[in-house]
């Protein structure tokens, strides 16, 4: 079934969208991360506009990491306080984020800067935990993996010290903070919501429990996405409606599938599955940068389209 | 797709009546070159996958008819990419100005080598007679010409541009066709389809007729409230969102 896209232009089949979605959808679900890091690559490949892909995304990414939250407030697996301070760090990073995806936008580096941020981002994020996680799993289920979180570094003596009784932390809000403005700025750029980030983060930076950090992580997420849908849609026009609720549709279902499957999954399990993941997004187009392209010349009409 | 043909379809005796008439008309007032589209309307709804424009005209005698229908023009960057430190960047960069968003040519019969370059120029008959002029002076021709021909290759990948001249068929002396092909990604504006009547190596006779590509119906809407109410658009997309991301969370939480 063909349908028409007003904003990206372009015709598309509905169902090839609706699985889409609903793939990635699993993914999120089941990891708590949005997904977008894998969405935003397919929409290009299928012929959207790159800033079309990046606005509708981030729409998307609201919807569902709503859909994934419920799933994990039902079993209180959601600090809001932490939420919220990382949010506070986040919006900012969102605000700023947008603006330099419209300045590289003009540059013609829009592109590179993309395929770069992944590469770099994911590549490490995705080696170290995988490092981790194998670790985590050889060394079998004897190892009680709290009882090295607490080891204090110089990130346990910045100010503004703050309980987090949910997570059972006593941490610096500014930790929170830096790391929400990080992954803001990474969702405007890369259309991403920045949830493989936040969770490798949370739980290695600020050691949360690991069960909190996928609900807590997608809370933050509805927000900033909702911050750069917000103004991607009213900055540059960039959000289409139809194939963002296409990707809902589909990513909604597929999201309350991955959310029941993941919660059988051991923590040290799920990173491993995500990080390799991640590790093949971030490989292919590290191939991609440095294979050399099919055409060298590529054209850009203003519109950025 | 079946749209498209429907269209096609249309009573071959109603198209050779037209036909007939209009040659009739080309007699009658004189003109050696009449010619009109089946339809001057694109209309993108939200099933539009793309159709076919049939371009029908008579002629008053012997001679060659080149077809050429161009888009709306706008300004286009091409950018070249080297490799530095390892991975490709792009590196270098020609803006075009006036580029037609769609071009093609359709041709009776080849006219390389019939028709001096300097006439084909003029019309902006076939692609490597287009008008592509850069924004900024560059002395650079064979620069500038790899940067031209890497603008047609990218339009041609995208469909916009035609690849081989299509085919303008003449039945018996006078009357001719051809068939347009706009492809689902045709960008909306005004297009223009032009017909030149050739004979021994001039074109001795053209017509200019308009044709607009718009979206129609709820594209329209949706394209047109994103546009000029932005704020709205912004806050219901995101309800809309919120909505349905609820909507499956509570309908989950029953089953």
């Amino acid at each position: 079934m063909q349908i028409y896209l007003p904003i990206a232009e372009l015709s598309v089949n509905a169902l090839l969208i609706l699985m889409l979605g609903g793939g990635v959808g699993f993914l999120s679900g089941l990891f708590g991360v949005g997904g977008g890091f894998l969405m935003t690559p397919l929409l290009i490949f299928i012929g959207v506009p790159p800033a079309v892909a990046v606005g509708t995304q981030a729409n998307q990414l609201v919807g569902a990491s709503v859909s994934g939250v419920l799933a994990h407030w039902r079993r209180n697996n959601v600090d809001v306080k932490l939420g919220l301070v990382m949010l506070s760090g986040g919006s900012l990073g969102t605000a700023l984020g947008v603006w330099i995806f419209a300045l590289l936008q003009a540059l013609g580096h829009i592109d590179l800067v993309i395929s770069l941020s992944y590469v770099l981002f994911l590549g490490t994020v995705s080696s170290l935990m995988l490092w981790e996680s194998l670790g985590a799993m050889l060394r079998g289920r004897s190892m009680a993996s709290r009882s090295k979180l607490h080891h204090h570094t110089w990130l346990h003596g910045l100010p503004f010290k703050m309980r987090f009784p949910r997570s059972r932390l006593y941490i610096s809000a500014l930790l929170p903070a830096l790391i929400g403005f990080f992954c803001g700025l990474l969702v405007a750029i890369m259309g991403i919501g920045g949830g493989f980030l936040l969770v490798p983060a949370m739980i290695y930076i600020l050691g949360m429990p690991t069960a909190l950090v996928a609900g807590t992580s997608l809370f933050q997420i509805i927000f900033t996405t909702g911050i750069a849908a917000f103004l991607q849609a009213v900055g540059n026009q960039t959000v289409d409606i139809m194939l963002a609720l296409l990707l809902l549709v589909g990513g909604v279902v597929g999201a309350q599938f991955g959310t029941r499957v993941g919660a059988k999954l051991r923590g040290e399990q799920a990173r491993a599955l995500l990080a390799l993941v991640v590790l093949a997004v971030a490989v292919k187009l590290a191939v991609d940068l440095i294979v050399r392209p099919e055409d060298l010349f590529s054209i850009t009409l203003p519109g950025g389209a | 797709m079946m749209r498209a043909r429907h269209l096609l379809a249309l009573p071959a005796g109603l198209l050779a009546g037209f036909m007939l008439l209009l040659a009739l008309r080309a007699d009658a007032w004189g003109q050696s070159l009449v010619a009109d589209l089946s339809s001057h309307l694109i209309a993108i709804t939200t099933g539009f996958t793309g159709t076919d424009v049939v371009l029908f005209g008579a002629v008053d005698g012997e001679g060659d008819v080149a077809v050429v229908v161009q888009g709306p023009e706008g300004e286009v960057t091409v950018r070249h990419k080297d490799r530095v430190a390892g991975i490709w960047i792009n590196t270098d960069e020609i803006a075009f100005a006036r580029v037609p968003a769609f071009y093609t040519v359709s041709l009776s019969s080849p006219l390389d080598g019939v028709v001096p370059p300097a006439v084909l120029q003029r019309h902006e008959i076939g692609l490597d007679y287009i008008r592509l002029a850069p924004t900024k002076k560059t002395d650079d021709a064979e620069k500038l010409a790899e940067y031209r021909a890497a603008l047609i290759r990218n339009k041609q990948r995208m469909g916009l541009y035609t690849t081989e001249p299509g085919e303008v068929s003449f039945l018996g002396q006078r009357l001719f066709r051809t068939r347009i092909y706009f492809p689902a990604n045709v960008p909306t504006g005004t297009y223009t389809a032009s017909v030149f009547l050739i004979r021994d190596g001039d074109v001795v006779s053209a017509q200019t007729t308009p044709l607009l590509v718009s979206k129609i119906g709820f594209s329209a809407n949706v394209t047109e409230f994103a546009q000029r109410q932005s704020v709205f658009y912004a806050v219901l997309s995101i309800m809309l969102a919120v909505t349905a991301g609820w909507l499956a969370g509570i309908i989950f939480r029953k089953s």
